[in-house]
């Protein structure tokens, strides 16, 4: 399996992350390299074998539903980049 | 003082020999002298571990005082501590001051332990030789020319060096033992869910596991045991009472059966490593265990599994890391999109961002089935491997790593190759089992280490056929030039 500059680029955009252009190709190619490297797995027979989800196969674990958590609002908030009247702020999104 | 054991630290401690303000003043003068060499620490907090180490004094009076009590460790800066800086080795996090405590935080301050500061590591523990930190790479102290390991690599060298007689370190494919090999120290990483995840800022959460660096197997032991139990705040925490590991170090190891896999000792291991690994097991027949060959027969699967599994849980995982609630933000975005992609940009470094677009990829509709799925099948297949071995031998032994310490730089724009240095170590978090390196040799000035595989809880059995070896060598007890 390859990939190419522009696989790369569709693949930053579904990630929300910035990569610059002239990194493409390089991206391009450790990224190609490290599929192919994995594409391994397509000769082991794996029909009927249940994927492995937990080591212990243990499911999870429900707790009464109460409230446990009390509000910190204020100190979560304060290492946050911006915040006004305890919203988080980001650019507008609605014209 | 450096060159004490923590069980002689401890006491030392109680016989009033020291205080834990001279032992902790101490390491923070071994780490202002030495760290300049190898940039083990990222975030030093010597006023907050004076004060911890004068509480640490006065409880020591009260007779209510645990093993750790008073003992200085370093904590991996994967590991929220409130108040400090929790960086993950990465840009995104390096204004992140964290507003709680990780359990294992609160863990070891509730038994005592005084905090030094936090070690450098691979960002967001993404690496094998600790080179992608934002903060710089880690030096082995053994060679300032050849990297620690990683990702742990931080808390690896500064134990190896003395600079702390305990270190934190988080193992999701070989994170603790191969920087312990690498570092010539004892590392272990228990079985999945017996140490908490909660406030251990995950990786790949189906494989992250938090464990001790140490010198010796029975200072691991105590760490470790400080450090384990059930978490209702980590989903995936069991809930099984922690066994007294210090207790069982001393149990015979005859009758103990040993299993060489034949996959651990083919192509690629380097002969000299071999040998010395060879060496260690020859001690253990002498300590009259039995070894027998086994096999793994999946073990080449464990690789290529694990770089669908670790990148797809990463991609989910660092999909947090917004430029919204915290972290790093990059400046002027012209739109929210803009924000979200320049921020993470910026933010991330070159191997994450690797690792988030590979994970996105094998994440993305009409692949899923094709990777995640089918690394989640060929997972079982080596699990049940591990399980099948283990109805004929107690522990499974080999190398921890194919070679020993490489040069800086040397594989830094080759990934696959870097992610080949963690082959024997993989498939052992695949698996959810514990895992141990001990110090077990020496090429050409550099240690070699042995890894210990057990089954499922069998963290006991390790700790105690690595202290029975550590009785009868002093592999253990060697340290790197310059730093005796």
């Amino acid at each position: 399996m390859s990939l190419d500059t522009e696989a790369v680029a569709r693949i930053a955009h579904l990630a929300r992350l910035g990569v610059d252009d002239s990194e493409h190709e390089s991206y391009a190619r450790n990224l190609s390299d490290i599929l192919s490297f994995i594409d391994q797995l397509n000769a082991v027979d794996t029909q009927g074998i249940e994927p492995m989800a937990h080591p212990l196969d243990a499911s999870q674990r429900l707790r009464p539903d109460e409230v446990t958590e009390t509000d910190q609002r204020e100190k979560f908030q304060k290492v946050a980049p911006s915040v006004e009247a305890g919203l988080y702020l980001v650019p507008k999104v609605i014209e | 003082m450096h060159q004490k054991t923590i069980v002689e630290m401890a006491a030392g401690l109680r016989a009033g020999e020291f205080s834990s303000e001279e032992l902790t003043r101490s390491c923070l003068q071994r780490i202002e002298t030495h760290d300049a060499q190898l940039n083990s620490v990222i975030t030093l907090t010597a006023e907050a571990a004076l004060a911890a180490a004068q509480a640490a004094d006065a409880r020591l009076k009260t007779g209510d005082a645990t093993p750790l009590t008073g003992i200085p460790y370093l904590h991996k800066d994967i590991f929220c501590t409130e108040g400090v800086r929790t960086s993950c080795g990465s840009r995104m996090l390096d204004n992140f001051e964290a507003p709680y405590d990780a359990t294992v935080t609160a863990r070891l301050k509730q038994a005592g332990a005084v905090m030094l500061g936090k070690t450098n590591m691979d960002e967001f523990a993404m690496g094998s030789s600790n080179e992608t930190s934002f903060y710089g790479a880690v030096k082995n102290p053994w060679d300032t020319e050849r990297v620690p390991g990683g990702s742990s690599g931080g808390s690896a060298a500064a134990v190896a060096a003395r600079l702390a007689p305990l270190a934190t370190g988080t193992d999701t494919g070989g994170s603790i033992r191969q920087p312990a090999a690498l570092c010539g120290i004892t590392g272990i990483k228990p079985t999945y869910g017996r140490v908490s995840r909660y406030g251990m800022i995950a990786f790949a959460s189906s494989l992250d596991q938090a464990g001790p660096l140490a010198t010796s197997a029975q200072d691991a032991a105590y760490m470790l045991e400080a450090m384990s139990g059930f978490d209702p705040r980590d989903s995936t925490s069991i809930d099984q009472p922690v066994e007294s590991y210090a207790q069982s170090l001393e149990q015979d190891l005859r009758g103990l059966t040993i299993g060489l896999p034949r996959e651990y000792f083919s192509e690629g291991l380097d002969a000299q490593v071999g040998a010395a690994v060879e060496a260690a097991i020859e001690e253990y027949r002498k300590l009259g265990a039995e070894v027998k060959e086994i096999s793994l027969p999946n073990t080449a699967l464990a690789v290529p599994a694990y770089y669908v599994v670790a990148p797809a849980e990463c991609s989910s995982n660092l999909s947090r890391m917004d430029g919204v609630r915290f972290g790093y933000r990059c400046e002027d975005p012209k739109d929210l999109e803009d924000l979200y992609t320049r921020s993470r940009g910026e933010g991330f470094g070159a191997e994450v961002k690797r690792r988030i677009l590979i994970g996105t990829y094998a994440l993305s509709a009409g692949y899923y089935d094709a990777y995640y799925l089918k690394a989640q099948q060929v997972r079982r297949l080596i699990r049940d491997d591990f399980v099948q071995a283990f109805k004929d031998v107690d522990i499974i032994m080999g190398p921890t790593s194919p070679n020993t310490a490489f040069r800086l730089g040397e594989r830094a724009d080759d990934p696959v190759t870097m992610y080949l240095s963690d082959i024997y170590t993989i498939a052992v978090n695949l698996a959810g089992l514990p895992g141990m390196s001990i110090p077990a040799g020496m090429v050409d000035g550099l240690p070699v280490g042995l890894q210990l595989i057990g089954d499922y809880f069998a963290e006991g059995r390790l700790l105690n056929a690595a202290h029975r070896f550590q009785q009868v060598t002093d592999w253990h007890t060697r340290m790197p030039a310059g730093f005796e």
